[in-house]
């Protein structure tokens, strides 16, 4: 097993560096200027590539790069080309509201989604099942900021519950906190409730007719012991593989919701550093995105052993 | 077996939960609890603010910044007259020494007193951005603290608009710096945030682009009098501000009628009906000046040119149909030829009939005919990511194509036209021939400081006119000792401008704002100030 998570960890290596490499051209070849969104519409020729010069655009192309890969070898990465602050402390920043929301989310829709697919697996084919279906249907097709605004309309404006927006650290405040987030995760929770109670129900019915089912049915074990332990476990892998999956979707930045209910997390902090063309603060956050992806995916595998022992690395 | 079993089951939902709730607890270290008992007023402003340095950027977000946390010498007053605030002068007889002195009790953030070398190296850095300060350094024979509270500044011709320059409200205004600060380079950010203006900025709650927080400055001794624009008494009335960004219009609506924020700067005119209705808040429009939308041709290149093809294509167009387009309701906005903005001591509209009565494409479609207009594309560039800037470029397309232009109207974001604008390139190997932008009208109202007007033609603005009567016309801007001398040649400046097309002006139009009636007393200012409010509990 230490041996399997070793490779994985050095397999990510070559992987960083690609990206590395792919992100930093990308970059550079796309058209936009950080010195005229620093120096503004007023701003003449000479004084952008003053500007350009003073931030080190204006050098080579493989001198950025080294000097890029010889900040990240540091550990650092960059300055904000707009802000002048650390890339590393403006993530710092936005991170945890981000994975706040997601942690949340995940746990919302695990906890409403799991209960519904297997009621859904055990009644297949009756009102039940199709109830269920026609929401998962739902949660897939209606755009996430209708959602977020009609949760608006409904809980913070009509019944005034909870506020409209705006995000608290836990720290400071739990109430606080969880006031503001529970609309958030509510409306991302609507599409991966829908995601994973479909592939709980698809996983649960093709568990449910298996063989050892019937057996324990026979023994007369009690039928939730067979829905959650029996078939539930046995189902369970391509159920965390979709949890895995969309919490690594939701920490990549979730800017709709973001936006719609005004949460300081990564998903616009990329944005806004696309549309501003601030290349150190998109590096740093495509190679810390690009980690975490690959980071969750090893915590998946490695959950497929928890659940299925069969399964060894 | 199966106790052992219904054991791990137990563990591991454990383990889950733990798991979960480790990481949603994680991240339990940046927020810093403050002031949760002070009066605070919560702003949307129009924009983010991530650039700290009120002089390296044109940024009007970084202006506002600027106004809260810095002071100025001079300032105008809603008259347009500087009036002292910092600093009281007096003029040489000759008109070519300028003393000014510094009023008593100025401090900065940090405690040290404001002295007179600090002014110095603050004007010197604002000097070399600003244009309107090149033009005075470029007459300037010396500029000197003689003691810790005399500035004395000596020309070597005069410059009769001197005070209205230093004492300007936009785009750049002389803030006053330390001189530790001030006597970097103009070319790179300053990263020390002291200022000695009324507020002070907050360094541990900033997150770039997302929040700002601004605490009352104890030691602030605000002006006698009353505030008038960015003049008169400064007295701050609440503990901090805090201005937030909200990406979604909505949001910001909607939180200003549950009451989480107090004051919205910018308010879609779309959105207005929604706030129209509540009995909390009030929507307004803060000043009457607003903004000036125009559009600008490239000179290098042909067709435009040739003068006569640009006339045709002023003549295509009508204010009229881009506003209605732009902003819709008549309310807040209005046609106006003037290219100093309606409303301001030189604004006159002569020579802009056609774009002030709906455009003449017949007589458009004959100037193109005599021009010789032989089919060469038009590149205009359409930004999509800006709101105030997206119905001009397609309203002008329209136009110039029913007077005969072949035009290919090429979307891009709004940082590729930025840069797409600087090249000088021909238009079809990566340059332009026309693009749109809003200015502040207290940006463009004096041929000093109106980009727009500078013919210098590669030392020139985007567009790179050679035009050597503007420049003539501006000579005698300067030397004009009388504002009815100014406002004469300022007339002829209106003519040539439209005559020769140097831009095209689009109209004027404000954005009302919103706010909660507790805020009270907020000054009719084009720069949103902060001063002056009281709010209610």
């Amino acid at each position: 097993m230490l041996g399997y998570i070793t490779r994985r960890i050095l397999a990510v290596i070559p992987v960083m560096i690609i990206v590395a490499i792919f992100v930093f051209l990308l970059l550079r070849l796309t058209p936009g200027d950080p010195a005229a969104i620093i120096a503004g519409d007023m701003a003449t020729p000479a004084q952008l590539e003053r500007i350009r010069t003073s931030l080190g655009l204006s050098d080579p192309l493989h001198e950025q790069f080294i000097t890029w890969v010889g900040l990240l070898m540091q550990g650092e990465l960059g300055t904000s080309l707009i802000s002048s602050t650390p890339v590393t402390q403006m993530i710092g920043q936005r991170i945890w509201p981000t994975i706040n929301i997601a942690v949340l989310t995940i746990l919302l829709s695990v906890l409403i989604a799991v209960p519904m697919g297997v009621l859904a697996a055990w009644r297949h084919r009756t009102w039940v099942d199709y109830a269920v279906m026609t929401f998962s249907v739902l949660g897939f097709s209606i755009p996430v900021f209708v959602i977020g605004y009609i949760f608006i309309q409904i809980f913070s404006i009509e019944l005034r519950w909870v506020p409209v927006q705006g995000y608290v650290a836990p720290s400071e405040d739990f109430g606080k906190f969880l006031s503001r987030a529970i609309l958030p995760c509510l409306t991302l929770a609507t599409i991966y409730v829908a995601l994973i109670a479909r592939m709980t129900r698809a996983s649960m019915l093709e568990v449910l007719g298996e063989d050892y089912i019937r057996t324990a049915r026979a023994k007369g074990v009690k039928e939730t012991v067979v829905l959650f332990r029996h078939a539930l476990s046995n189902a369970a892998v391509p159920i965390m593989t979709i949890i895995g999956t969309g919490f690594a979707l939701l920490i990549g930045g979730v800017v709709v919701t973001e936006s719609v209910f005004n949460i300081p997390g990564i998903g616009r902090l990329t944005v806004d550093a696309i549309l501003a063309r601030d290349y150190p603060v998109i590096q740093g956050m495509i190679l810390l995105t690009s980690g975490l992806y690959v980071f969750i995916n090893l915590l998946i595998d490695l959950s497929y052993t928890f659940f299925d022992p069969r399964i060894r690395y | 077996m199966l106790r052992i079993q219904e054991r791990l089951h137990h563990l591991r939902s454990a383990a889950l939960g733990v798991a979960a709730g480790a990481a949603l607890m994680a991240g339990m270290s940046t927020a810093v609890p403050a002031f949760a008992q002070d009066k605070t007023i919560t702003a949307v402003m129009h924009s983010g603010l991530r650039v700290l340095d009120p002089i390296i950027t044109t940024a009007h977000i970084t202006r506002n910044h600027g106004y809260m946390i810095y002071d100025v010498l001079v300032a105008v007053d809603e008259n347009f007259e500087p009036q002292p605030q910092m600093a009281d002068w007096t003029v040489s007889d000759d008109n070519l020494t300028y003393t000014f002195t510094l009023r008593d009790g100025l401090k900065f953030h940090d405690g040290a007193p404001v002295t007179a070398a600090d002014a110095v190296a603050s004007l010197q850095r604002w000097g070399k951005r600003d244009s309107g300060g090149q033009l005075i350094f470029d007459v300037t024979e010396s500029l000197e603290a003689t003691d810790d509270k005399t500035i004395v500044w000596k020309l070597t011709s005069p410059f009769p608009a001197l005070l209205d320059t230093v004492g300007k409200q936009s785009a750049v205004p002389p803030f006053i710096m330390p001189e530790r600060v001030a006597s970097g380079s103009s070319d790179e950010a300053i990263t020390d945030y002291t200022g000695s203006g009324p507020f002070v900025f907050v360094a541990d709650e900033y997150q770039p682009g997302v929040s700002v927080t601004y605490r009352k400055f104890e030691d602030y001794v605000p002006r006698e009098g009353e505030a008038s624009w960015m003049a008169g008494g400064k007295n701050v009335n609440v503990d901090q501000v805090k201005w937030v960004t909200m990406p979604d219009a909505q949001t910001a609506i909607n939180a200003l009628m549950s009451g989480e924020i107090d004051y919205i700067e910018q308010v879609q005119i779309d959105l207005l009906p929604l706030l129209e209705a509540s009995e909390e808040v009030t929507v307004e429009t803060r000043e009457d000046l607003g903004y000036q939308t125009i559009g600008r041709m490239n000179f290098k290149h042909p067709p435009f040119d040739n003068a006569k093809i640009r006339q045709a294509a002023q003549m295509a167009l009508s204010q009229e149909a881009v506003l209605a387009t732009l902003i819709g309701d008549p309310n807040y906005y209005k046609v106006c030829g003037a290219i100093f903005g309606c409303g301001t001591p030189l604004g006159d509209e002569s020579g802009s009939d056609t774009l002030t009565s709906g455009g003449d494409i017949e007589g458009a479609k004959k100037l193109l005919e005599e021009a010789g207009y032989d089919d060469t594309p038009i590149v205009l560039m359409q930004p999509t990511d800006v709101v105030s800037l997206t119905a001009q470029p397609v309203v002008a397309a329209q136009a110039l194509r029913e007077a005969g232009f072949n035009v290919d109207m090429q979307a891009m974001d709004w940082q590729t036209l930025v840069t797409r604008r600087a090249s000088q390139a021909k238009p079809a190997e990566g340059g332009w021939n026309i693009f749109f932008t809003n200015w502040m009208v207290p940006e463009i109202n004096s041929p000093l400081i109106s980009p727009m007007l500078n013919g210098r033609g590669d030392d020139a603005w985007f567009g790179w006119p050679e035009d050597e009567k503007v420049e003539e016309l501006r000579a005698a801007f300067i030397a004009a000792d009388s504002p009815e001398k100014q406002k004469e040649v300022a007339v002829e400046i209106q003519k040539h401008t439209l005559e020769n097309v140097l831009y095209v002006p689009l109209g004027q139009y404000v954005i009302p704002q919103a706010r909660s009636n507790k805020l009270t007393g907020m000054i009719p200012s084009p720069v949103p100030v902060f001063w002056n409010i009281e709010k209610a509990d």
